[in-house]
């Protein structure tokens, strides 16, 4: 059934679909709605069999998700930002020990500054934590993602976090195609644990585990997310199969064919890049895009099949790995060893900056002439740097970066574009 | 075994064993069919008091609840001493997670257990005090404020132990610890710092606290019983000597933690709903320096020049301690 609905709201509906049994809400903006829904919903007696617990931090969160799955009960929650960073030891504690929790994470700067807005610096923080971590490019991507989550994450015995771009998704009102109970249940079976406690068979878990076997364990990790390599779209296809959609995945290519240059992004600004590509694609130009869905696993193969005829790759990334530049794109590069395209790296969108459709014309075009530098930081205003690093460089104490900064843009302390 | 009549002159010591008690009073331990929650053969220290009180408080757990627990364990000295794999030594289902979230593994393990309608299993959390007063007290606090069906055992024995007995916030004044070195003006702990959880607890209000000390493992397994007979947040706050931490002799856990006990320094107690309701009363009040005297840890407040007002502004705590829980009102009465 179609259903203009917010994009956080429609997650929430496809949440209770799934029939959560414990569902964890510590606030922090762009998720809160998530969980408010949720809230709502187990109070006012739709979602039933779920315990709907008001914790006192991220951190709790993610613990209640801990012991809440390892006694066999199917556990979400929610987060962004500095919530994540906040429960980041909880984070990687429920992958090491191999519990299939679910997590949105509505994707939001890390401060300082402090910033609302979206970006991934928050999701890149744990790209190592052993999730898996897909990203939504739409509502619909959204909703549908969850689903394959629990299933995924039930499957392999390993978190999932659904990443969604913060205010763009999050708070954007658009039609989605709500499943209907039937179809949910038809693909999510109950969750049957590999481990649980319970005093019918008492296990010891998260013992104190030293060299002799440690490796194995984490290898194990690994071995997981490479089975989820081929999980993913198996998974996506049986979904395509019970709710008629083509979402999920690992990656998507658009216009790829014969394409010279390849745009590589992930998240909502495909859309923007797609737009643009559709208009160079009018005026001739030979250029396609790849979607990344699935960042953790990262499908390497894929992405180099994708890639390997392009004479240049565009990365537009929504993250920055301060002291060398991009994080996909070093992934991009590692599926791409021994080919030699150019690969251009753009950082692009931090702290919510609107990547606008006509920066990406002058940015795109710019890489088919090959005059683009290895990394670029999309509409930086330079006057701005230039001008506090001249203050650094002529006094001492030039005081609060940021501030300063601040003043210098002037009174739109809210321009984006 | 038949009951036989306590005598006279055994009742006012601490010599009454389980062979003259009632069986029904007798101490788990003396149960043939006792669960043996922590089986033996763990690597925790020769004297070590904490291993002592989670076998007796969890074995009585187990009793109170046919078995049917859960427990959720902070990292420390008892989950690396117990745990090394294959070598687990729990026999009941056992979860360690992180140092400070226990409490809140446990809400999570109580709220899957309410969920699926398994209301006869029963969840306690365990940590020492590092984990439970200081990196563990957020999700402590959020555990007891939301009442969440939950009993919290902390093994305090005053520092972190399983680090190498740095300093935590229920380190008491003046005691030698890895951060707080007996050197400068002001050697050991300082005064004025610290908390006492027990009475935090307290405020939160929630069904049940207690403390109590390895000494009496008859009113530990009593408290342990008592607060399985509650639903909701309950907090015991055992006492437990570490004889590598404290420099004391292995044999003398039992006497040391009887020893805080008549001194003041640590009141027994309980307390339901934000209210004290008991009081293990101090039979005979004992100078604070017979408490420190065995300890190497308070050794700098002795030997050629003593200092006597540290160890007066000591004993003030204990006074205070006994006048403020009535630990010996049966004399003033």
């Amino acid at each position: 059934m179609h259903k203009q609905i917010e994009g956080s709201r429609a997650v929430a509906e496809a949440i209770a679909m799934c029939r959560p049994e414990v569902v964890c809400a510590y606030p922090i903006t762009p998720q809160t709605h998530i969980v408010e829904a949720l809230g709502e919903m187990v109070k006012g007696g739709k979602l039933t069999r779920c315990e709907f617990i008001n914790v006192e931090s991220e951190f709790a969160a993610m613990s209640v998700s801990i012991g809440a799955s390892a006694t066999g009960a199917r556990a979400y929650t929610a987060t962004a930002s500095q919530g994540l960073l906040f429960m980041s030891e909880a984070v990687y504690n429920a992958s090491g020990l191999g519990l299939p929790i679910v997590m949105t994470v509505a994707n939001r700067a890390i401060g300082a500054p402090i910033n609302i807005w979206n970006d991934y610096s928050d999701a890149m923080s744990q790209r190592d934590s052993g999730w898996m971590q897909l990203f939504a490019e739409t509502n619909q991507e959204a909703l549908d993602l969850h689903i394959q989550a629990f299933r995924l994450a039930e499957e392999l015995s390993l978190p999932v976090m659904v990443c969604m771009d913060g205010f763009i998704l999050t708070h954007a009102y658009e039609q989605v195609d709500m499943p209907t109970q039937h179809q949910v249940d038809a693909y999510l079976p109950p969750y049957e644990p590999r481990q649980v406690l319970d005093p019918r068979e008492p296990v010891s878990i998260g013992a104190m585990v030293g060299p002799e076997a440690f490796m194995e364990v984490r290898y194990l990790a690994h071995a997981r997310h490479m089975r989820a390599l081929e999980l993913i779209p198996q998974l996506a296809a049986e979904f395509k199969r019970g709710f008629g959609r083509d979402t999920g995945g690992l990656a998507h290519t658009y216009r790829t064919e014969d394409a010279e240059t390849v745009v590589v992004s992930m998240g909502s600004v495909l859309g923007t890049i797609k737009d643009t590509v559709d208009e160079m694609r009018d005026d001739g130009r030979r250029i396609g895009v790849l979607g990344i869905t699935s960042f953790r696993p990262f499908p390497l193969d894929l992405v180099r099949a994708a890639l390997h005829k392009a004479r240049r790759v565009v990365v537009v990334e929504k993250s920055l790995a301060v002291g060398i530049g991009g994080i996909l794109s070093t992934d991009v590069r590692m599926a791409l060893s021994g080919l030699h395209p150019h690969i251009y790296t753009v950082v692009a969108g931090l702290g919510g900056r609107a990547i606008a459709r006509n920066s990406l014309h002058i940015l795109f075009r710019k890489a088919e002439q090959d005059v683009l530098e290895a990394l670029t930081f999309l509409d930086l205003d330079w006057n701005v740097v230039d001008k506090q690093l001249a203050r650094e460089r002529s006094v001492r104490r030039s005081g609060p970066a940021a501030e300063n900064m601040l003043r210098d843009v002037g009174t739109i302390a809210s321009k984006i574009a | 075994m038949p009951f036989q009549p306590i005598k006279f002159y055994q009742t006012g010591t601490f010599t009454v064993g389980n062979r003259l008690l009632k069986p029904e009073d007798r101490s788990v331990q003396s149960h043939r069919d006792r669960s043996n929650a922590i089986n033996s053969g763990h690597r925790a220290c020769q004297g070590c008091g904490e291993a002592l009180g989670a076998r007796y408080a969890l074995d009585a757990a187990m009793e109170a609840t046919n078995s049917q627990l859960i427990a959720a364990n902070a990292t420390g000295c008892l989950e690396v001493f117990t745990t090394p794999y294959p070598e687990t030594s729990w026999q009941l289902p056992w979860m360690h997670s992180l140092f400070g979230n226990a409490a809140a593994v446990a809400t999570g393990i109580a709220a899957a257990l309410k969920v699926k309608g398994r209301n006869e299993v029963r969840v306690v959390a365990q940590g020492g005090d590092g984990g439970t007063t200081d990196i563990g007290f957020g999700c402590l606090s959020g555990m007891f404020e939301r009442n969440d069906d939950v009993l919290y055992i902390c093994y305090d024995n005053e520092a972190y132990m399983n680090t190498g007995v740095q300093r935590s916030s229920a380190t008491p004044p003046a005691a030698r610890t890895a951060t707080t070195l007996p050197v400068g003006q002001n050697p050991g702990n300082v005064f004025g710092q610290g908390k006492f959880v027990p009475a935090i607890a307290m405020a939160h209000e929630i069904p049940y606290v207690a403390t109590a000390t390895v000494a009496d493992l008859h009113d530990l397994e009593a408290k342990v019983k008592r607060a399985m007979e509650f639903r909701g947040a309950r907090y015991i706050h055992l006492f437990v000597p570490c004889p590598l931490g404290w420099g004391t002799a292995s044999h003398d856990t039992i006497r040391i933690a009887r020893l805080a006990h008549e001194t003041g320094l640590f009141p027994i107690f309980e307390a339901e709903h934000g209210l004290q309701v008991s009081a293990l009363p101090i039979r005979r009040q004992l100078p604070v320096e017979e408490y420190l005297k065995p300890q190497k840890r308070f050794a700098h407040l002795f030997g050629a020049k003593p200092k006597w007002d540290v160890i007066a502004r000591i004993q003030e705590r204990a006074d205070r301690n006994i006048r403020k829980y009535g630990l010996v009102q049966q004399e003033t009465a």
